[in-house]
Order: structure tokens, then sequence, then C-alpha cells
């Protein structure tokens, strides 16, 4: 109410919020990143353009955890088919089909709902197949501990350039389709230094899940996370044990601010993969 | 096209604070885009205005502020050029993006109260 003069007129008042508007999204990833912590999932979010090659890298993991005895399982996000879904579950990684209907991306929610029916608690590794687009799901934090941008070496070099918001979000780059390089005119070089223009710390494996190269080089790099955010070594397979979280979507987490891994204090290390600060990395975390 | 999925969190949290206010209506909001938000201002705009209809931003102007992207050395702060290798011109520090480059924010939200 007017406060002068008590006429009983309707105030105008600013409220200042400086929120993000994708809070309630980071609240869920949240949400997500302490489940996967708690089990000792290390979940990690792919991402790439249609055909770049996710499905196809993730059965080629499937081969190389087999030998490591990691237990993996997959969501997969389509916009309207389960096919790789079904293609990673004859690879022998359980998997589960997210369909999306007309969207572009998933969001934290979506991947929380997956998981209430599907045994991830019993996994090593948890990998969540986003929908094939360079875009859309590079905002949304999906509580993953790290973020896999899968790019092709037929995508042209300066794909980098082109999606910046994606490459920026990526902690690992996987090069596919390194087999077809002698019958490509493509230059390594080239996409080496477009990454360098948009990740601070660009880190990027190349590999072909047809011949197998690069494989070990990403199963390392996999371990190095794990290890790094404590989710190896002996009791790494504590899993199974009572939970007794209630699933209401509305805990108060707090609004701890992440701070992201590679910019915490400006001093130099290269740390490859994992956060020496006890909280998983990834997704769209303010930069402090 | 994730716009659409955006602006449906911004109506939702302008509805959710208009509620607790008691407010009466909502007369202006300010969002802030990122360069590297991975929100095109454009779109974001066609989608608002798309989608509030029927709500309570419905003839609600909605005012963009683009803010550039920009990197600097975390260290020295020595400023990296645009489009330039992310790491420190002066220290070869790995470089850190400034603040608001890669925000979408609701910067404030004009109402009116009884």
């Amino acid at each position: 109410m007017c406060t002068t003069c008590g006429c009983g007129d309707t105030e105008l008042v600013p409220v200042e919020l400086h929120e993000k508007i994708l809070a309630g999204n980071d609240r869920a990833a949240r949400h997500n990143r302490e489940h996967f912590l708690e089990a000792r999932v290390l979940a990690l979010n792919l991402m790439g353009s249609p055909g770049a090659g996710k499905t196809a890298v993730l059965e080629a993991t499937a081969k190389a955890a087999a030998a490591k005895g990691w237990r993996l399982g997959a969501v997969s996000a389509d916009l309207a088919t389960d096919n790789d879904a079904r293609r990673l579950q004859k690879a022998g990684i359980p998997s589960k089909a997210i369909t999306t209907g007309q969207a572009c991306h998933l969001d934290a929610e979506l991947v929380h709902r997956s998981l209430h029916d599907f045994p991830w608690r019993d996994t090593d590794m948890f990998f969540i197949e986003n929908v094939g687009n360079l875009v859309c799901p590079a905002i949304y934090d999906l509580g993953q501990a790290a973020n896999v941008v899968v790019l092709s070496v037929t995508e042209g070099e300066d794909k980098p350039l082109k999606y910046p918001v994606m490459f920026n979000a990526a902690d690992l780059v996987l090069l596919t389709k390194c087999d077809l390089v002698p019958h490509l005119d493509v230059e390594l070089a080239k996409i080496h230094d477009a990454l360098a223009r948009v990740m601070p710390r660009p880190r990027m494996i190349e590999v072909s899940a047809r011949t197998g190269q690069g494989m070990d080089a990403w199963v390392a790099w996999l371990e190095e996370l794990r290890d790094g955010i404590g989710l190896g070594g002996a009791d790494a397979h504590a899993h199974g044990h009572e939970h007794s979280h209630a699933h209401s979507h509305e805990h108060a987490h707090g609004d701890e601010r992440h701070s992201h891994a590679h910019s915490h204090d400006g001093h130099e290390h290269e740390h490859g993969s994992a956060d020496h600060h006890g909280h998983a990395r990834g997704g769209k975390h303010d930069h402090d | 096209m994730h716009e659409y999925s955006l602006v449906e969190a911004l109506v939702t949290r302008v509805e959710a604070e208009a509620k607790k206010r008691d407010a009466i209506a909502v007369h202006k909001l300010s969002v802030r885009v990122g360069e590297l938000s991975g929100v095109d201002p454009e779109l974001f705009q066609t989608a608002y205005e798309t989608f509030r209809a029927g709500t309570i931003c419905a003839g609600v102007p909605l005012t963009l502020t683009r803010v550039a992207a920009s990197w600097s050395c975390p260290r020295c702060r020595t400023p990296i050029a645009r489009g330039a290798i992310l790491r420190c011109p002066a220290c070869d520090t790995p470089g850190k993006l400034d603040d608001g480059s890669d925000a979408l924010t609701l910067d404030g939200i004009e109402m009116e109260v009884p």
C-alpha cells in the first residue's frame, strides 16, 4: 500500500534476484550428483552430434571395461527410438532408453526419473548418452562427474569454434573414427588448435571404436577420473548399502556454489581430470 | 531449441516470486544473457513472447541485456584476446572465463504489490 498518504494505491516494487534461470535444474543436478557419489558410481555425460559415434564408443568401452572388471550401465536419450539402448544392451551394457519426444536435450530431472527403475547402483560407471546435438545439452548439468564430448574426424576441423559452448563445457573430447583419417583431408593439428581457443585446458583422445585405437588411453582417463574423485581403490565396490533417502525432489541442498575444478586458484597443475577438492565436476558450475 | 524450456523455467520462477509477495501484477522482467550461455537472445525473446500468453507474464515486457564473453588470467588478471589460445599471454596460465560470460540470469522483476 502507498505509505506516503495511505490512499490505498498499489505500489511498484523492483525485486532484485540475480538468479540463474537454470537454478532449478542445477538443484536437481546436485541431487543426482550426491546420489552418484554416495553410491560410488562414476557418472559421465556423453554429448556430441548425431552420428558422432557416442553409442559406438560405448560399445567399444564395454570390451575394455570387461577386462578391468568394471560394471557399466547407461541411459541413452533419443527423440524417437530406443535403438541405441538396444545396441548397448547387446554389447553387454545394461541400458535404458530415455525417449525425449521433441526435447533436444536431457535435463537433471529427466535423468533422475530414469534412475528410479534402473539398477544404476550396481554399476561402477554410468554413462548418460545425451541427445545427439552440439547445442542444447551443453548448458544442462545432469549431476555427472565429467562431460565427455564425442567429435568425429568427419565433422570438420572447426567444430569447436562453431560450438564453443559445448566444447567449453567438455572435460574431455574423444575424437572418434580416427581409422578414417588416411582417407580424409582432415588435419588433426587444426582440431587441436581450435580446441585450445575454446577450452582453457584442452584434452583430446584420438580413438577408433572399430580398430580399438586409443581405447586404452580412454580407459586410463576414466580410471584417473574415478580415482581423483575418490571412487577408485579397494572399497570401490561397496554397492548395495542401505539407502534411506526419500525421493521428494524438494531437498534443501543448500546453495553452495561448486567452483570449477579448473579455476580454483590459478595455480597451475595438470590434473588431467580429477578435482582435488572433493566434489565432482562437470556440468555448468559457476566459475567463481 | 531449448529456449522454450528456459522460458518455462523463467515464467515459473516469476510466478513463484509473485505469489510469495502477493503481487497483483508483474510489470517488467530483466534478464542477462552471456554470450557463452548457450542461449540465442532473439530466440529467447520469441520463445518468451509465445510462452507468456495465459501466464502472469502475459503482456509483460522482457529486457534482455547481452554480456560479451571474455577470458582472463586467473593469476595475473591479464586479459586474453578474443579468439586467441586460452592461455595467459604474460604467464601462460590457462585462462578463466570472466563472470557473466556464460550465465543466463534473471536480474530482476518489477511487480505491483498491494
